[in-house]
């Protein structure tokens, strides 16, 4: 069974890849590592982002061998500078 | 009353003082974040701040609760905007109130290292000079393992 998730994308990283959502779909059981790897295999421009980035799964940090279910939002959180 | 939120609007610093101080706190301590008109000797003309609000909503709440937890106080308030901010405008505010000052220095002091740690929003800077740049951010602390 495909596995639908939804990636999004900020600030460097959306200017990246050039967009700010995308909906990719992953085999059943792909983790967070698997989704990124996904994505930079695709070549450019998403050979662009990190290999290691930071990413929240649900709006919460993710561990990159947090396992996906669908629909799950997986945001690429470049390098935080609030304040 | 514990009060956080990330918001386009205006901070004003005197709504966000007014959600704290009671009877019991001899201390009243606010911090505000502004935009400041240079970077590494550059002339800046302002910023624009970009969040993920539907998570930086609840890590800010998150961080208010650890700081107050930390000090032992539920009066604190924490505001943090995003949008295009003028040089001098307020990015970010933080009161809190306590029977004593060192906590209120201390609630107030790890919101806002906190925030610079985890908070899922990012600056642009605009330069007098040149094209605009994103600002060198902190690499946010990993979860180190699957929370499922």
């Amino acid at each position: 069974m495909p596995l639908l998730v939804n990636a999004l994308f900020f600030a460097s990283y959306k200017d990246v890849v050039g967009t700010g959502r995308l909906s990719v779909e992953l085999t059943e059981g792909a983790t967070v590592a698997d989704l990124i790897e996904s994505l930079r295999a695709r070549g450019a421009p998403y050979d662009r982002l990190p290999a290691e980035p930071a990413v929240a799964v649900n709006r919460a940090y993710a561990s990159f061998d947090e396992p996906l279910g669908p629909d799950d939002e997986v945001a690429f959180i470049p390098p935080v500078a609030g304040g | 009353m514990i009060h956080s939120s990330v918001s386009a609007d205006v901070i004003d610093p005197a709504a966000v003082l007014a959600r704290v101080g009671s009877p019991r706190d001899g201390a009243i301590l606010l911090f505000l974040g502004v935009v400041r008109d240079h970077a590494d000797g550059r002339p800046v003309s302002g910023m624009r701040y970009e969040a993920y609000r539907e998570m930086a909503e609840p890590v800010l709440a998150e961080i208010a609760g650890e700081a107050a937890a930390r000090v032992g106080t539920d009066r604190l308030a924490v505001v943090h905007r995003f949008g295009e901010l003028a040089v001098g405008e307020v990015s970010v505010a933080i009161a809190v109130s306590s029977p004593h000052r060192a906590e209120a220095y201390d609630a107030s002091r790890y919101v806002i290292e906190e925030i610079k740690k985890r908070l899922p929003i990012w600056k642009k800077e605009r330069y007098v000079d040149g094209p605009d740049q994103w600002v060198e951010g902190v690499v946010p602390p990993r979860a180190t393992e699957a929370r499922r």
